[in-house]
């Protein structure tokens, strides 16, 4: 049976040569540049000196991580990381859908056009844009902070040098961003949506409301359940860039998330790569187990999965 | 949907829906607008206004100047369209050899490279290990291909482009073979021109992405020479330090003045090229990220 299974390949190499060829670069690109730093992560479990290389450094077993476990950011950071991922799912998450089931009801297509054209701009502009926007708008005379003043919020200093307001402006830019982006996928499924079922419920007597809540909502479940799944998947990763520009030590409380750290000790400032590679790997398997769990779940439940 | 029987309370909801879209589009546009605005301000009057702004104070095209004569701006404008070039052609070959090669359905490798592809859109190695592969194994800290190599293919663009090139009929490509053309002109000749817009998504996804990159080049960048305009944005913007560019400008309070406003002139004079090319290819990208998510 190997024998044959062996053979077939040989003859579909044969018969695809051409094919396979041009297949090469790109997998030589995703071995080099996605496989050979899974390889690199390994030093995670060595005590890593760039002179000896990879493979010449020395084993340390699992002490790094035992290292970050114990150390004092580690709470500091978990905690951050899914507070700030939390409220994320819970606001940036749900708001494109909100969008695109009003969208749906707008019936003037050039008005419907026109708040998507506006709304997705947002997301073409640099994180480096943004966050310098979000500084000039928030300091101390700046028009955020003077429009939020007239709502019975001062402030004598940048809103952007307060930890406890960190997390709400870095999710309402992250809405502010993405909402209207985020909303095409779920229009699209609300295009698919069969008109009959529309006319089905008219005849039952249903309205606007009652149609939105039997028909449309449930026709674009699967794609809430599979954007959400893949969320779960970049859980933790959202977000960093943004972060990085728009944190500074006064505000590293609620604003240092794992990503943020790994920077910190791996490549700015100190160079501890060992420790550093151990707390990224730490977090990468975490968001792995986090996919993997959405996904049990969401098949169990709802019967909707990635596989 | 909405139809002569509408109730009462179905009308009010339409005239709360009206209103709170108009609000989210005051709400995206607002930002940019005020950035032009001030940009386009006389420097000690913006200094001296606070809250929102409805037109420019004055007007006033000297932070303008400002940038344009920065030599650092200039450089770091070269430097990136380097990259977005360089970058985008790359990851147009790549995206599309990949896409081509994974999307014929008699390839029997196809199934199991696509999954250990797509296995890397969840797991990685972090960013430790793509930096000491970049700077000391292939060497190429301080060189531009930094950033142009690790990012030659986007895995979510590869899965697009495939679907997209996957609807193509079989028919179509199993006759050019039997006529005796060879794979990489069937890929030229047949299934590129027939790819147009899920080519023009591309180019605006990529393009943007190298247009915006900054995080990479600040890692693998010592030498500012190579700074793409994004990085002197930062300097600038958030940062804070507008010194190179206002001085001569004045001295005391003048220099801090005019470096305001040119914060503003820089952030148009960077995002003007995407606000270019934006509403031409529009019509394009809503359909790429549809064919992504749905099929993908």
């Amino acid at each position: 049976m190997r024998e044959s299974i062996g053979s077939s390949l040989r003859k579909d190499m044969i018969r695809n040569k051409a094919i396979y060829l041009m297949l090469f670069p790109v997998i030589a690109f995703y071995v080099i540049f996605e496989y050979g730093p899974m390889y690199g992560a390994v030093i995670a479990f060595k005590d890593f000196n760039v002179g000896r290389g990879i493979w010449g450094s020395e084993w340390v077993g699992v002490s790094h991580f035992n290292d970050f476990f114990s150390s004092i950011y580690f709470w500091r950071v978990m905690k951050n990381t899914f507070v700030i991922n939390f409220y994320l799912l819970i606001f940036a998450f749900p708001a494109p859908i909100l969008l695109a089931l009003l969208l749906n009801e707008v019936t003037s297509n050039p008005f419907k056009r026109t708040v998507q054209s506006i709304t997705y701009l947002p997301h073409f502009i640099s994180v480096v844009v943004v966050v310098g926007m979000i500084v000039q708008f928030t300091e101390r005379n700046g028009f955020i902070t003077q429009l939020l003043s007239h709502f019975g919020g001062s402030s004598q200093a940048s809103l952007l040098a307060f930890p406890e307001n960190f997390r709400a402006i870095f999710v309402a830019s992250e809405i502010w961003q993405q909402i209207g982006w985020g909303s095409i996928v779920y229009l699209a499924a609300l295009s698919g949506i069969s008109t009959e079922q529309y006319e089905a419920a008219t005849i039952d007597g249903a309205g606007r409301w009652k149609k939105a809540l039997h028909v449309t909502i449930p026709g674009i479940m699967p794609i809430i359940v599979i954007m959400f799944i893949l969320n779960m998947g970049k859980f933790m990763t959202i977000g960093f860039e943004k972060i990085v520009l728009m944190y500074n030590p006064n505000t590293y409380e609620t604003a240092d998330v794992i990503n943020t750290y790994v920077y910190r000790v791996g490549l700015s400032g100190s160079f501890e790569f060992s420790y550093a590679t151990a707390v990224g790997l730490f977090q990468s398997a975490l968001n792995f187990a986090l996919l993997i769990l959405a996904n049990w779940i969401s098949r169990k439940v709802n019967e909707t999965s990635l596989w | 949907m909405a139809s002569r029987h509408d109730s009462k309370g179905e009308r009010l909801f339409d005239v709360f829906n009206y209103v709170g879209l108009s609000i989210l589009i005051l709400a995206c546009l607002y930002p940019f607008a005020y950035v032009v605005f001030a940009s386009l301000s006389e420097a000690n009057a913006f200094m001296a206004h606070s809250g929102i702004l409805l037109h420019p104070l004055g007007l006033d095209f000297s932070s303008y100047k400002a940038v344009f004569s920065n030599p650092n701006i200039l450089q770091g404008y070269r430097n990136t369209l380097i990259i977005v070039v360089g970058g985008t052609a790359l990851n147009l070959a790549l995206t599309s050899l990949g896409a081509y090669g994974l999307s014929r359905k008699n390839v029997k490798l196809a199934t199991p490279i696509m999954l250990g592809i797509v296995f890397t859109m969840f797991f990685s190695g972090g960013i430790i290990p793509v930096f000491l592969l970049v700077t000391k194994t292939l060497h190429l800290g301080d060189n531009l291909l930094a950033l142009i190599l690790p990012t030659a293919i986007n895995t979510w663009n590869l899965i697009i482009m495939r679907t997209s090139f996957a609807a193509i009929p079989e028919e179509l490509i199993e006759s050019a073979r039997i006529d005796g053309a060879s794979e990489p002109f069937i890929l030229a000749r047949i299934v590129l021109p027939l790819s147009m817009s899920v080519i023009s998504v591309m180019l605006l996804f990529y393009g943007v992405q190298h247009w915006n990159a900054w995080f990479q080049a600040v890692i693998f960048l010592r030498d500012r020479e190579l700074y793409p305009v994004q990085l002197i944005l930062r300097e600038i913007l958030i940062q804070n330090n507008t010194s190179a560019m206002s001085q001569g400008a004045g001295s005391g309070s003048d220099t801090y003045s005019i470096g305001e406003t040119i914060k503003y002139a820089t952030v148009i004079v960077t995002t003007l090229p995407i606000l270019f090319i934006y509403p031409f290819l529009q019509k394009y990208f809503v359909k790429g990220v549809m064919i992504g998510a749905i099929k993908g």
